[in-house]
């Protein structure tokens, strides 16, 4: 329908209504959208590329870089297991309090990102509900690393799940049912049926949560304490950077985080083109 | 579903729960017994001083102010990009995300460096007395930036789904394009418009990363309430900022509880159209 629409042969007045709608539409677009990753790159490269380079050679930086895949290295897969088995109960199974838990699932989206970071200092930090204890053994969670890993895992928690569970539910379950009946056990069931069934939806979740997880700015700026070299991670030091007045070494980390969002945006419209039929059928919005 | 053939239920559910309980529901037990500690009438006085309540006041106004701007905006581009081909469509869809994912700390960095008064755009708009970086313009901006992808992606599924027939039925019986527009495709847009302007104000209202450098943070100016609650526990005053985050998590709440009305109704409505 929609190809016809746009194939119909247009008359004058359509042309101009047409113009009318598209011209301002990419205006605000462009200026809303494309100018601002412009500036980053146009920003970190104004004193050329030598000195671009040593800005993102500097220890802090590589420090940041290292914390930055650590703490994504280790929320991704964590919520990436949560996802598959909130998927599986969420669309293959009938049980009371079920929409209850799928908003539970949701929550951490609706929560800000500073709250989020709050919430743990409430808990581990030194007046918090563990903090004598955990002082007491000498654990450190509150301005170290463990508390950016907990506040990204609550940032990122809904998003493999959310992907999976519309997917699931629509591809419904009797492959399953099936490969059961067939004589194969769980593990056979799931690894040779569901996992196949569902790998590209999966891999968009976790391409949307490794993009937020390395992003992430509010909670881990809560938990982080700004300890340089230790607990910055990547956006973390373009604020510091920033506070300095070092606006090109800020611009240059930030550039780095910018090629990371690109680069998603692009295996994400990739997976989007070439396997429609595999993912959720709604355009995902989080 | 037949009960029993089916492996995993009782590992599943308990496994996830024991996860949520761990990571989300124990960590919010906290906040709201710190509130709850706090007792009824410290929590409105500490509320009720005035640079909480601007920074509170900011944050909702903004927030909804930017919905709005996003509904209009949002609508705009989702028609162009489901009804129109032009060259260079399909790369604008894809960039419709960028905000969702860009970091927020680049992007504060990347709209100061063009709103502020010598920055890209800021530095024409100085001469007409328009400042937008540092006051509370610049707030809106960057909460306009950080939820505009939530209307657009509401929008576009219902927009491609949309009968023509009925509209050609409309120009047929003589109505115009406008009446047309308003009369029966507006309607029909409603819900996903509602949801999406629901989505970018929740978004907008906790935002954090992207405002606080644009915005200055002038305290009862531009000073938004997350910052301050970051502020108030810098100081180690943990019950003022359980007292805003209560406030902001309640009211998160809530949206969240007219989405799922708001969806459940509109799923109803499309039952009965079908």
């Amino acid at each position: 329908m929609n190809a016809i629409a746009a194939i119909r042969p247009a008359s004058t007045r359509h042309a101009i209504a047409r113009g009318l709608l598209i011209v301002p539409a990419l205006a605000f677009m462009a200026l809303f959208l494309l100018l601002p990753l412009a500036v980053v790159f146009v920003e970190a490269f104004k004193q050329g590329i030598a000195a671009y380079w040593s800005s993102i050679v500097q220890p802090e930086a590589v420090a940041a870089i290292k914390l930055t895949l650590l703490v994504a290295a280790i929320a991704v897969p964590l919520n990436l297991v949560f996802g598959v088995a909130a998927a599986w109960v969420m669309a293959r199974f009938e049980f009371r309090g079920k929409n209850l838990l799928g908003a539970l699932i949701d929550l951490p989206f609706s929560v800000s990102p500073v709250i989020a970071g709050l919430i743990y200092v409430l808990l581990f930090g030194a007046q918090g509900w563990f903090g004598p204890w955990l002082d007491a053994h000498g654990l450190k969670i509150i301005f170290a690393v463990p508390g950016l890993v907990l506040a990204t895992i609550f940032i990122t928690l809904p998003f493999v799940a959310r992907e999976l569970i519309p997917l699931m539910q629509s591809q419904g379950s009797e492959e399953e049912e099936a490969a059961r009946v067939l004589g194969a056990n769980g593990l056979q069931m799931f690894f040779r049926v569901t996992l196949p069934n569902i790998r590209w939806a999966l891999l968009y979740g976790v391409l949307l949560c490794n993009a937020r997880a390395m992003g992430e700015f509010g909670a881990v700026s809560v938990v982080s304490g700004h300890i340089r070299g230790l607990t910055t991670t990547l956006p973390l030091e373009v604020e510091m950077r920033y506070n300095e007045y070092n606006y090109m070494g800020a611009f240059a980390v930030a550039s780095l985080l910018a090629l990371l969002a690109l680069l998603t945006l692009v295996v994400k419209t990739i997976l989007e083109w070439r396997f429609r039929e595999e993912l959720p059928a709604h355009t995902s919005v989080h | 579903m037949r009960k029993g053939i089916l492996p995993g239920f009782g590992l599943g559910l308990g496994y996830v729960c024991a996860y949520l309980g761990l990571m989300v529901l124990l960590p919010l037990a906290a906040l709201v017994w710190k509130a709850y500690g706090i007792g009824a009438s410290e929590l409105l006085q500490l509320l009720s001083s005035p640079r909480t309540f601007a920074a509170l006041r900011l944050s909702f106004a903004g927030a909804f102010a930017s919905a709005l701007v996003n509904v209009v905006a949002g609508l705009l581009v989702g028609w162009v990009l489901v009804r129109y081909r032009f060259p260079g469509r399909r790369v604008l869809d894809a960039a419709v995300d960028l905000p969702f994912a860009l970091p927020t700390a680049v992007a504060g960095i990347a709209l100061t460096a063009l709103y502020a008064p010598n920055g890209w755009i800021g530095q024409y708009l100085k001469p007409l007395g328009i400042q937008i970086a540092y006051t509370p313009l610049g707030v809106l901006v960057a909460m306009t930036f950080v939820g505009f992808p939530f209307v657009v992606r509401t929008l576009q599924p219902v927009l491609e789904s949309l009968d023509h027939g009925v509209e050609e039925a409309a120009h047929t019986l003589g109505a115009t394009r406008a009446q047309a527009f308003r009369r029966v495709i507006l309607p029909t847009l409603t819900p996903a418009l509602l949801t999406g302007f629901a989505l970018a104000l929740a978004r907008a209202v906790g935002e954090y990363g992207s405002v606080i450098f644009i915005a200055g943070n002038i305290p009862m100016r531009s000073e938004i309430a997350p910052l301050l609650i970051v502020e108030k526990l810098e100081q180690f005053n943990y019950a003022g900022a359980s007292a805003m985050a209560v406030v902001m998590l309640g009211f998160s709440l809530l949206l969240l509880l007219l989405l799922s009305l708001l969806q459940r109704r509109s799923a109803r409505w499309q039952e009965a159209a079908a």
